[in-house]
């Protein structure tokens, strides 16, 4: 088992024919997902890598080919109209990895989706993987390794390196969730350690958030309250200056609400493990496990 | 991107919210003539991207052209938490009643809009929040609907008895919210909104704050951009589309994706150094950002090693590995530099660099622990 993907996710690649859709399209398909259809409006009819059908609209492509999920590549003023027409097509998971969506774009995004029963993972984010399966997005697969260890991060890179991290010291994975480091985001961290607590083969998890807003507070004490299942936790800018904006629209802290200490305390009240830095995550989770 | 009070009040002009007219001067001698113009006493107000103007001496009332011209002699060119003052906004002064606070923000709890409003306007909003909570009253809006005129009004009524004052504020939110939307907005406020003696619903102070991802849709929001007003670094970075903040320490580092990069600088201080900066390349790279990146950071002369921590996902590592390479030959470094790269590609990028003659780390831990020992060894044998 595993959660959002596996080997029966069938995706469609939104995007497939620009510089990062099709980079990516081809590291899905080495990886083994099954890759059923592209779309790039205006190249229906035309074929991915010799093999893979482009259509013109995402409603044509789940037609022909029973695409169940949907990843997206298209430059940020396309992206809201992406996710939206992925679900109205009727997937099931849409997995937007688009940087730079305007954020009032997503306070629409967000309840259309919402409304047409898809689950939203992004905007914003490197996508899911569940290792020996199926990726989805843009986590480099050979860093992972299948196992019973649940990832979830705000982050991309820094998912990256405590995968890789867990995967060297033999912890395996049983999926990687990258949730996105936007204001607004259609998956949190709540939806997936629930996830993670029902799935029969996870047996902890890696949990990887940042400074600003109050996401990991509540993921704590939803952890407290609901979770059997060991959680790690780490929080990314410890050190980041009051006020100032590092990066990601989500990594703001102001006043005293969304400071790196305010969530460690959160972590700690709910007997979460806590990772002062990454290499912390390997013995806390065998600790635990 | 935070706009300037004159800037903002434009904008909110346009929707036909009431503001008391107001002209930008750049000399005392325009803001004389600005003050004789009105044939009013006028504030001068220092437009500079701080919060605490007023308690820095950048905000005075001035009764007459002369005092008008003296006071924007001593402001501008005033230093203010580092800015300095190089504009000032000459504004006819407003009769006071009363002052209330009107703002909207995007929240990311409902992931809606959401209104503050509250009579207790005229000082920080966030220490209201704090201390007395139950003064501001909170509104999310639908923004598929946007707001109603009924939800207007009942935040009118939230803050005015009088109907008329209840009516006017109400319409005064309705117009806050459209330049919100139409200007890609993260936050909009007034504060004060005023009600004068003679009973009168007006804006005397506002703050925009436009989301950087809306800027490449509104080219005329983008224009407002005051560069003068900002880090030069900073300025040059976002140029170069790398997101950089300096800080005050002795490592340069340049990293992919703002997560990894707040870890980067969390584990250089873990292991006893100061990072210098928080510089994030983003996602899809391409050699150039790497050259922009060097340059900007080794401008720094309190960096004493550099740092590199990538892994590569959408990023390529070869791309960074190539920029490394490039960067350096056209500028040899002074400083030691610590290459850390993983990820898409990682291959290619360690036979570029092995043969440019660079060595490369795959582990974290131990090259921020290398690249914190360099940069303290680099200080304490001093400039070379």
């Amino acid at each position: 088992m595993s959660v959002f993907i596996d080997k029966g996710t069938r995706l469609l690649v939104q995007g497939i024919t620009g510089r990062d859709g099709s980079f990516h399209a081809k590291q899905m398909m080495e990886y083994g997902t099954q890759v059923v259809a592209g779309v790039t409006p205006g190249k229906g009819g035309q074929k991915f890598e010799g093999s893979v059908p482009i259509f013109n609209t995402v409603a044509e492509a789940v037609e022909a080919t029973g695409a169940n999920t949907s990843v997206i590549y298209v430059p940020p003023p396309f992206a809201a109209d992406a996710m939206m027409e992925a679900a109205a097509a009727g997937l099931t998971l849409v997995v937007c990895i688009t940087e730079g969506v305007p954020v009032l774009d997503m306070t629409r995004v967000y309840p259309y989706v919402k409304e047409h029963g898809a689950r939203l993972v992004g905007p914003n984010c490197p996508g899911l993987i569940t290792p020996g399966e199926s990726k989805v997005g843009i986590i480099p697969g050979r860093i992972c390794a299948p196992g019973t260890v649940g990832v979830v991060s705000r982050s991309g890179t820094l998912t990256y390196e405590v995968v890789y991290q867990l995967t060297r010291a033999g912890l395996g994975q049983s999926t990687c969730v990258g949730i996105g480091g936007d204001p607004i985001n259609g998956t949190n961290f709540i939806d997936v350690l629930q996830a993670f607590e029902h799935d029969p083969k996870t047996t902890a998890v890696a949990m990887m958030g940042e400074i600003g807003g109050t996401d990991e507070q509540e993921a704590a004490a939803f952890v407290k309250q609901h979770m059997r299942k060991p959680v790690v936790g780490f929080i990314a800018g410890q050190t980041a200056p009051p006020g100032r904006r590092m990066g990601h629209a989500g990594a703001i802290i102001s006043g005293s609400s969304g400071t790196a200490e305010e969530k460690l305390q959160a972590f700690r009240d709910a007997g979460m493990g806590v990772a002062q830095r990454p290499a912390d995550f390997v013995p806390l989770l065998r600790e635990r496990m | 991107m935070n706009l300037h009070e004159y800037q903002a009040k434009e904008l909110l002009r346009a929707v036909g919210v009431p503001i008391p007219p107001g002209e930008v001067a750049t000399t005392p001698e325009q803001a004389e003539a600005i003050a004789r113009k009105y044939g009013k006493p006028v504030m001068i107000k220092a437009q500079v991207h701080v919060g605490g103007r007023g308690k820095a001496g950048g905000v005075k009332y001035t009764p007459t052209p002369a005092a008008a011209k003296e006071k924007a002699a001593a402001i501008l060119g005033m230093d203010i938490k580092g800015l300095t003052v190089e504009k000032v906004l000459v504004a006819e002064a407003a009769d006071i009643g009363s002052e209330a606070y009107v703002g909207i923000i995007v929240d990311r709890a409902t992931k809606k809009p959401v209104f503050m409003v509250s009579a207790a306007g005229g000082i920080d909003i966030e220490e209201v929040a704090a201390t007395t909570p139950e003064k501001i009253h909170y509104h999310p809006v639908d923004p598929r609907y946007g707001l109603q005129p009924f939800e207007a009004m009942q935040m009118g009524f939230f803050l005015y008895s009088d109907v008329k004052q209840a009516r006017a504020a109400a319409r005064i939110m309705q117009q806050l919210y459209q330049a919100f939307i139409a200007n890609g907005c993260s936050l909009a406020e007034i504060n004060p909104l005023v009600v004068t003696p003679q009973g009168e619903v007006i804006a005397v102070d506002a703050k925009m704050v436009i989301d950087d991802n809306e800027l490449d849709r509104l080219p005329a929001v983008a224009s407002l951009r005051d560069e003068s007003s900002e880090d030069k670094s900073e300025v040059d970075a976002r140029n170069a589309n790398l997101t950089f903040i300096k800080l005050d320490g002795n490592v340069g580092c340049v990293v992919n994706g703002a997560g990894l990069a707040m870890a980067t600088m969390d584990l250089v201080k873990f292991y006893g150094g100061e990072p210098a900066n928080f510089l994030d390349i983003g996602g899809s790279s391409n050699p150039e950002k790497v050259v922009n990146a060097l340059r900007i950071i080794t401008a720094d002369p309190n960096v004493k090693a550099i740092l590199f921590n990538i892994f590569g996902g959408i990023t390529r590592t070869d791309d960074v590995a190539n920029g490394i390479v490039t960067a350096t030959k056209q500028n040899p470094l002074k400083v030691p530099i610590v290459i850390r790269l993983t990820g898409t590609n990682e291959e290619q990028a360690l036979e570029i660099l092995t043969r440019n003659g660079f060595s490369a780390m795959t582990d974290m831990d131990e090259a921020v622990q290398r690249a914190v020992q360099l940069a303290t060894q680099g200080s304490a044998g001093g400039a070379k």
